[in-house]
């Protein structure tokens, strides 16, 4: 390929951020949580003041890079160019996490259509069974496992998925009165989507309660218990994500930040928040109901 | 280095060096200075990772046990090629990518320069949690590092010790890392490329880089999903992996490959798309077929994604899907094919010269074709009954991944280091190392197809008699091998000291942007960006 | 003059080896190249078939190295020419053409690429798919079932049929892997008790394993196929010739993982007939044994033999083990606990307990399904009484056999 410059260069100049040591300090914050997390897996040395110690210092960073982001953005050092670099990396970074989704659903899948029916159906496959007594239907804790009691669809779960649907609709509303310059509408939309996330949350905790107390339904219930708390407890990790970045966003609100012009932070924390509202809609679907 | 002024004599504006000594590494934002810690750690490991596998090949010399213990030769082999994949062979190319895309598509910067650093420092704690397990070992803490080789495999991980640990924390980090580079390299393309040069002018090197970028966003997250149930099947109680909970061992692998057949190509697409630079530039004539290229990278990129079960076809698969993924593998071969046509068409009728970097390029493409050849009849499943989890299989992925992964990357080191340093290295000790380096990959892993043949598995710590000769014969070749790399190393360190000066345009048939910036290029490069017609 | 070095690295990638194995390079082409000829030098290529399905694979994997073979040379030999023709030294002009233009142009660069899909879907394709639907066809006309179940880090082989079950371990002294001893012939490749098969019968074998994936590998047979924990997998053998036949744990599975040698005895039908009578016989006295009294000298002389063919991989030869991953056994504390609790059940935890049921999560597994009666009093009884233990007590067969009919 031949390229041909121009003498007339074109005239944007990129936003380059100063030196920072925040990156260093975060990934030496990572290096303690995970040491801190292997040792107390392991039993040796004082893990969980380790893990403690990563912790305070991932926190201490994040609250001091985001503090720094913001300031930029207020001080104007964003314009458009590098507003479209955060828009697209931030659209990205939301793929990748729906390919984090997809492995454990890929799992729920394998599980239901191809080991458990293999399992049940071995002795029609091979004359020969290594689990004579296993049917081989879902849900299921597996030929070795301990008998339980599925969670229901129609309970908590329908309750669940009834917030988060509001929720979308509550910071689209927020959304619209960012767009209108209309701050208590954008206010009161993002109070309403962070308390129906924290209800959200309190449910799914009483849930977990519910099926540890009461259903016999644990992490070691075979494959169904395993599906069960990996999906919903990731898409719950990620809820507290997005209800903290969520509050984040209300209280910059509050401050007066954000224009109906410029505001990626506002339309980030929503997109994400979006991006977790669907896939409780699929969690819905394929781990409660069908 | 720190010239206050571009090239285009506009002072910089900001980031210039505010910090001296280690303080500027540690805190840069500089695309320049990221692509050189990266390209440093790789090389650094790299070294770390062939010390552990020559450590291997000197137990492997003659039958018996002579300097380790099985257990011991386990962790060697895993976290070999753990280290060389995650540790030496993705930074390196994402060095590539930090130093040369700004430069190739005219932009100010990397489009994430903060989170471009904290993508590289992620790096250093993730290799130390993956080595850590075997100094706590001397320790008498735990019993070494992970022993599963480098797939996880369920359910020996379920039942290794702490080292298995460490490892899936240290993939998780060096996941996370390699998913801010992807990210970076996706948006810098996507929003900082020079007015004008729409994505089909984009130079080739971008081109690779995008596809891989993409395939570590879709791969890499699976991965880690995978390797995080493994987890809570360990600690946890789950049992993803365990029939009796109505798991199957296979998930694992089916996960495992989902991500793990993409990473080979996630390892090749960055020299893919440098290979036709290097060979325009010493043809003296332009890239064959840019389009075939760019619709065969994207080709293989999304046919990458849809044939990783071709790495269990002895786990017993149904029918329909050993056909599927036999025929779907074999596909593969066209849209490579494409390339290695393109390459040797890129080379027809120019006028060669045969510096350092178009020796590598040319020992690249011949290599690289025996592995894609083998590749072929790999994918076979009836041959490859025969060929799995055997030594064939070993060099195979060596021909893919030394030559088309670790040449290819020697091959970019050599055409950009007058760029980056603004010396030029020594082509006597550059094609003594070539020279060294291709006689004694052979002689390393031209032995080992016919092992594999002969039967002999892998990762054994001993093996029968049969085998003595050819195993002996590889040792000697990997020493050679190992040996030769110093070279390398010391050939980029009396560049980086001094040497002739280089010129912009350093070699005479290149061209591109990254050409018309001086050697070294200005700190800030491209401030305002030039206009392509 | 690089061009020409080149040349000759090229096409001779493979002659490096071939040299320094003083090894004329016609051998080595020839066992590469034609498939007749390559019957002769199996050092270059696979060893001997004697299955239906290994003589396949070896016509496939010759007649595939064939077409790849020619697809190298011819490709490089262009790129050779054009790498001597080409240069710049010669005086060259380089040409500045970079892609097809012309229909014409077009037409012949897509050949190459149309010849190749012709190689991929149909020369080697159609061959392919046949084998793959012979080789996964197991249950027709089956002539009898084997089980082979792998366990770290030997082979147990199962005849449903017949009735027979038996372990098979390696025999290779440990001092000749530490090469304190001469290496013997099979070095690796010998076992305590081959699988005996006969010949000439399609043998339908099914697979599993108790801990983690094994492979079941014996080259001549073609034949390599996964047993996986909890699941069963299929394959089938015919063999063609008697003879004994040897190969190996195929995928890594833990420390042990070079030492699982498969030996198979391929003998004509009667005598084949023979061995199973003879191995019922066996079978029958050792159930037998289980119900008398044992001496404690009788049950720790078995169950050295139990334990040197089935513990020491892990425990070692002086019961020191590898800590923290294998427990030492000199000096346990769970070995030193009590036998069985006072109305003669197991008590959770305790010696008899680990060794009859295992420990989930670790490599200790549960022998009550591979060990006999006697050799499970045996063992546990030498445990208790070596490696300077001295509880100084011993469980009978007949006692372990109660806990069985119990644990039903």
């Amino acid at each position: 390929m031949k390229t041909t410059t121009d003498h007339a260069h074109s005239t944007a100049h990129y936003f380059v951020p100063e030196p920072s040591l925040y990156p260093v300090i975060l990934s030496a914050g990572m290096f303690l949580l995970a040491l801190g997390f292997i040792q107390m897996l392991n039993d040796f040395g004082a893990g969980s003041w380790v893990m403690l110690a990563g912790t305070a210092v991932i926190l201490t960073v994040l609250f001091a890079w985001f503090g720094k982001v913001i300031g930029e953005s207020q001080s104007g050092a964003y314009r458009d160019w590098e507003d479209r670099s955060f828009r697209h990396g931030m659209i990205w970074f939301i793929s990748t996490e729906v390919m984090f989704f997809a492995a454990f659903f890929g799992a729920l899948f394998y599980v239901r259509v191809l080991s458990v029916p293999t399992l049940g159906g071995m002795e029609a496959a091979h004359g020969f069974s290594l689990w004579p007594e296993f049917a081989g239907t879902w849900p299921t804790s597996g030929p070795g496992g301990a008998p339980f009691t599925p969670m229901g669809a129609w309970g908590i779960p329908a309750l669940n998925t009834a917030l988060l649907l509001s929720s979308g609709a509550t910071i689209t509303w927020a959304h619209w009165g960012l767009l209108r310059d209309n701050r208590r509408q954008l206010i009161l939309g993002l109070a309403a989507t962070v308390l129906l996330g924290v209800v959200f949350l309190g449910f799914q905790a009483w849930e977990y309660h519910h099926a540890y107390t009461e259903l016999g339904l644990t992490m070691g219930a075979g494959a169904y218990g395993a599906t069960f708390f990996m999906l919903t407890g990731f898409h719950g990790f990620h809820v507290t994500l997005g209800t903290i970045m969520l509050a984040v966003i209300l209280l910059r609100s509050i401050s007066g930040h954000f224009t109906a012009k410029r505001h990626f932070a506002f339309e980030g924390v929503a997109w994400y928040w979006h991006f977790v509202d669907v896939v409780w809609l699929i969690l819905f679907v394929f781990v409660y109901w069908v | 280095m720190n010239t206050a002024t571009t090239a285009n004599g506009h002072p910089a504006p900001h980031g210039a060096g505010h910090y001296g000594g280690v303080l500027r590494w540690l805190t840069t934002t500089n695309h320049k200075d990221i692509g050189t810690m990266y390209l440093t750690f790789s090389l650094l490991m790299f070294f770390v990772g062939g010390s552990m596998i020559l450590a291997v090949r000197a137990e492997l010399f003659s039958p018996g046990l002579q300097l380790m213990q099985p257990e011991f030769f386990n962790q060697l082999v895993g976290v070999h090629a753990l280290v060389m994949i995650f540790a030496a062979l993705m930074p390196a190319a994402t060095g590539f990518a930090n130093w040369m895309l700004p430069l190739m598509i005219g932009a100010p910067d990397m489009a994430l320069p903060r989170l471009n650093n904290w993508g590289f420092w992620l790096l250093p704690p993730a290799a130390l949690l993956l080595t850590l397990p075997f100094f706590l070992a001397l320790f008498g803490i735990g019993d070494g590092a992970l022993a599963t080789g480098w797939t996880f495999y369920a359910p020996l991980s379920v039942q290794g010790g702490m080292g298995v640990d460490f490892a899936i924390l240290a993939v998780h980090i060096f996941g996370i890392s390699s998913i801010m580079g992807s990210i970076n390299v996706i948006v810098t393309i996507f929003n900082m490329r020079a007015p004008g040069m729409t994505l089909m002018k984009m130079p080739l090197f971008a081109w690779g880089w995008l596809i891989t970028a993409f395939l570590l966003l879709a791969t890499l997250p699976v991965l880690a999903g995978a390797v995080t149930m493994l987890l809570t099947d360990r600690h946890f109680g789950t049992q993803f992996f365990d029939a009796a909970g109505g798991g199957d061992p296979i998930l694992f692998q089916h996960l495992f490959w989902f991500f793990g057949h993409p990473e080979v190509y996630i390892l090749l697409l960055p020299v893919w798309g440098l290979m036709p630079h290097v060979l325009a530039t010493f043809s003296r004539k332009p890239a064959y077929g840019y389009k075939a290229q760019v619709y065969s990278f994207i080709a293989i990129g999304v046919l990458s994604l849809v044939v990783w079960a071709h790495h269990f076809f002895t786990a017993g698969l149904p029918v329909p899907a050993l056909i599927y993924f036999m025929f779907s593998t074999m596909a593969i071969s066209i849209p490579l094919a494409v390339l290695f046509f393109c390459w040797i068409a890129t080379m027809w009728k120019g006028a060669m010269t045969f510096e350092t970097p178009m020796l590598f390029a040319v020992g690249f493409i011949v290599l690289f074709g025996i592995a894609g050849l083998t590749g072929l009849i790999l994918a076979d499943v009836a041959a490859d009954a025969q060929y799995h989890h055997s030594y064939f299989v070993v060099a195979h992925f060596h021909y893919a991944l030394f030559t088309g992964g670790i040449m290819g990357v020697m091959t970019g080191v050599y055409y950009w280091l007058p760029k980056w340093t603004g010396h030029m290295y020594s082509e006597k000790l550059g094609k003594l190392h070539f020279w060294l380096t291709v006689f004694s990959f052979n002689l390393t892993f031209m032995p080992q197809f016919f092992l594999g043949l002969a039967g002999m598995p892998r990762r054994i710590p001993d093996y029968a008699l049969q085998f003595a000769e050819f195993n002996a014969i590889s040792s000697v070749g990997a020493m050679i091998l190992g040996v030769s790399q110093l070279l390398f190393a010391w050939n980029i360190w009396s560049c980086i000291r001094g040497g002739e000066k280089a010129e912009a345009r350093v070699w005479e048939g290149a061209d591109g942007l990254e050409w018309e910036l001086p050697s070294p290029p200005p700190h800030h490069s491209w401030e305002t960006q030039p206009v392509i017609k | 003059m690089e061009s020409s070095a080149l040349h000759s690295r090229a096409v001779g990638s493979s002659r490096v080896s071939a040299c320094l194995r003083r090894t004329s390079s016609r051998a080595l082409a020839a066992s590469l190249l034609l498939p007749g000829a390559a019957a002769a030098e199996y050092k270059f290529n696979f060893p001997e078939p004697v299955t239906p399905i290994a003589r396949e694979t070896l016509h496939i994997h010759n007649e595939f190295m064939l077409i790849i073979t020619i697809l190298f040379v011819v490709v490089f030999a262009i790129m050779i020419y054009s790498m001597i023709k080409h240069r710049k030294s010669v005086g060259h002009a380089p040409s500045q053409f970079s892609g097809p233009s012309s229909a014409m142009q077009w037409f012949w660069a897509l050949i190459p690429f149309a010849i190749l899909l012709f190689i991929d879907f149909v020369l080697m394709g159609i061959p392919a798919v046949q084998a793959i639907i012979s080789m996964e066809d197991t249950k027709t006309r089956a002539d009898m079932v084997l089980k082979v179940t792998g366990m770290q880090w030997k082979w147990q082989y199962e005849y449903p049929e017949a009735g027979i079950k038996f372990i098979s371990t390696m025999s290779t002294p440990r001092a000749q892997i530490a090469n304190a001893e001469a290496k013997g012939e099979h070095y690796l490749l010998e076992v305590d008790k081959p699988v005996v098969l006969p010949v000439g019968k399609k043998v339908r074998i099914l697979l599993t394993s108790t801990d983690v994936i094994h492979t079941w590998w014996v080259p001549q047979f073609g034949v390599k196929r996964d047993a996986i924990p909890g699941f069963l997998r299929e394959t089938w053998v015919l063999i063609e010739k008697p003879g004994i036949y040897r190969g190996q744990c195929a995928e890594l599975c833990g420390k042990d993982h070079g030492f699982m040698p498969v030996v198979v005895h391929a003998v004509p039908e009667p005598e084949y007939l023979a061995w199973v009578e003879q191995q019922k016989a066996e079978a029958v006295a050792t159930a037998g044994s289980a119900d008398r009294a044992w001496s404690s000298e009788e049950l720790i002389a078995e169950g050295k033999a139990v334990y040197d063919k089935v513990c020491v991989a892990c425990h070692q030869d002086q019961g020191q083990g590898v800590p923290p991953v294998f427990p030492a056994l000199a000096g346990s504390k769970i070995v030193a606990g009590p036998l069985l609790d006072m109305n003669g059940r197991i008590i959770p935890d305790s010696h008899v307990d680990r060794v009859v049921n295992g420990k989930a999560g670790t490599a200790m597994q549960a022998f009550r399904e591979t060990l006999s009666d006697v050799e499970l009093a045996a063992v546990i009884t030498y445990e208790r009484n070596s490696f300077g233990n001295k509880v100084g007590d011993m469980i009978q067969p007949a006692q372990i056999k109660a806990l069985r009919q119990e644990a039903k």
